[in-house]
């Protein structure tokens, strides 16, 4: 299987604190791949370090055998690798419409159109988008006033706007019921096979990783600790110790 | 055309209509008066690109409207170029001031932002104040060389109405445009429009070069308008005043600080009949909106309404 994104030896300290340390990971083609660890683990730095939010201290990130370290986030995006936010993070005070509207006119390159009236451009394609999230009747609606579910649906409308072929979901279940889970993983296995997509995730929901990916990998205190099939993750040792054996002890 | 889009161009084609009509009223005070808040509703419009726009906070504004004033009084009195040439100049030259400024300003965010702004606002001052030998320091610059058709007050006024209208129609293309619209997203989250393929950085600067260069225009307007430039025109406080226009009228509508403009101006000309302590007046409208008219004039009116057809 031919691999779209790698880091290797990734490293990012804090003020001496070290949040990752030498982690080398990849994703294949159309793979599903989850991080999981205890909170505080390094996940959301990792992200934060693959898509260009963060600066490396060492090692290197790349993207389709081409290297990106470095690289500033709108150009990561332009280049294919979409991510999505623990977080809500959507704009509150536009409607559910421009929302995707705004994503489709920057991957278009037209962000510096100052004259070109920005309300008739990718319409079309912004209804699609909603359509495929389940959005369609909440178009008009100030994105702000949505409830917190359909929010986490259009930031995947968002994410999905600029034709990854790579999404990063940082926590794509976080703050949800377990009926709005069920319903969000079901959307997400959807679009990510529809569209062919390679997903890298994270996620708390123990049930919603064993059941969806197709590789997990492990970090603790910020390193790398087991990578593999989710049937060999619970008989790892180390894992068992630092980790499911924990709180979680579901897995 | 959209429905919306289609309201706005007749009602602003009924109010350009209203005003060209001012003068036909027969009073001086009133045209001048109109004239006056005409050039101060375009400096509030281009103050919102920045503000209401991009939701970025400038503390510094009058500076770019002084720069336009200056370089527009100076290039056709001391260096005796026609008005084709020392406008169009003037307003480049407020840009590339900005462009500059602003190369600074957008490296940072928020009270850092402002606080920079407001350092260059004071920096454009401390050097009208101080180079005498071309800006005359805190005589003002005075003796504009006014060409001969806008050399009275009639003439005066429907070029600034020309002037002011096409600005104010460019710039809500711009408020309208991709651009506009990409710029709601950087100012509701800026993280976000990174991650969508946003250069956020540039986005600001790019609206931080057209809220100066509009600003320009206003004050090269202002600057023949009073046959003078007053080093008073670069000051804090009137980027001050400018922000509480645009506040007034409200922040989140593309006229809303036009008509926040006709309205301060008007108070302020009105109770320094009667008083001196505008000021005072000044300070209470201020804490009137910050406490009860967070949206503004429009923002209120748009709640009335509002709660106006629901009863209905």
């Amino acid at each position: 299987m031919e691999t779209v994104l790698q880091t290797d030896q990734a490293t990012k300290a804090f003020e001496g604190f070290v949040a990752i340390n030498n982690v080398s990971i990849d994703l294949k083609k159309g793979e599903k791949h989850a991080i999981i660890g205890p909170n505080g683990a390094g996940k959301t730095t990792l992200f934060n370090l693959i898509t260009g939010h963060l600066s490396l201290d060492s090692g290197s990130v790349s993207f389709e055998g081409k290297d990106i370290t470095g690289t500033a986030p709108h150009r990561i995006v332009k280049l294919g690798l979409a991510r999505s936010f623990q977080r809500i993070n959507i704009y509150p005070r536009m409607t559910v419409f421009e929302n995707v509207q705004v994503a489709l006119i920057a991957r278009d390159g037209r962000s510096f159109h100052l004259f070109t009236l920005g309300h008739s451009l990718n319409r079309e394609e912004s209804a699609e988008l909603l359509e495929l999230v389940g959005l369609s009747d909440e178009a008009e609606e100030m994105a702000g006033e949505l409830a917190y579910g359909k929010q986490k649906q259009l930031e995947l409308a968002i994410s999905l706007a600029s034709n990854p072929r790579v999404l990063l979901l940082d926590e794509p279940t976080a703050g949800m019921s377990p009926a709005e889970t069920v319903e969000a993983i079901k959307l997400i296995e959807e679009i990510t096979e529809a569209r062919g997509l390679a997903l890298l995730f994270t996620e708390h929901d123990m049930g919603v990783v064993f059941g969806i990916s197709d590789r997990i990998s492990v970090l603790h205190h910020g390193e790398l600790i087991f990578s593999g099939p989710p049937d060999h993750v619970r008989e790892d040792p180390e894992v068992r110790r630092v980790y499911l054996g924990q709180s979680h002890g579901a897995a | 055309m959209q429905t919306g889009y289609k309201t706005t161009f007749w009602i602003s084609c009924a109010i350009v209509l209203l005003l060209l009509l001012v003068p036909t009223l027969g009073s001086k005070y009133l045209i001048d008066l109109t004239t006056e808040i005409l050039i101060y509703a375009l400096f509030a419009l281009s103050l919102n690109v920045l503000i209401g726009y991009s939701g970025n906070i400038s503390f510094g504004h009058a500076a770019y409207f002084a720069i336009g004033g200056y370089s527009c009084a100076i290039l056709l009195t001391t260096y005796e170029l026609p008005l084709i040439i020392s406008m169009p100049a003037a307003i480049i030259l407020s840009g590339l001031a900005a462009a500059f400024v602003g190369y600074f300003c957008v490296k940072l965010t928020d009270i850092y932002f402002a606080m920079l702004t407001l350092a260059f606002g004071m920096l454009v001052w401390a050097v009208a104040f101080k180079w005498r030998a071309v800006t005359g320091g805190d005589d003002g610059f005075v003796g504009v060389n006014v060409p001969a058709f806008i050399d009275n007050r009639y003439g005066f006024f429907y070029f600034t109405l020309f002037v002011v209208t096409v600005s104010a129609a460019l710039l809500w293309l711009i408020c309208h445009s991709a651009f506009g619209r990409t710029l709601v997203a950087v100012r509701e989250n800026r993280v976000r429009a990174g991650f969508v393929g946003v250069n956020t950085t540039r986005l600001r600067h790019t609206a931080f070069v057209v809220a100066g260069t509009f600003a320009g225009i206003a004050g090269s307007l202002f600057a023949m308008y009073n046959r003078g430039v007053y080093v008073e025109s670069a000051f804090w406080t009137e980027s001050g005043q400018v922000l509480i226009m645009a506040l007034l009228g409200g922040l989140y509508s593309f006229f809303g600080p036009a008509l926040g403009a006709a309205v301060l101006y008007t108070l302020q000309v009105g109770i320094n009949q009667y008083t001196e302590y505008w000021p005072v007046v000044l300070g209470i409208i201020l804490l009137i909106i910050l406490m009860f008219l967070p949206d503004g004039i429009i923002g209120l009116a748009q709640k009335l309404r509002s709660q106006f057809s629901r009863k209905a």
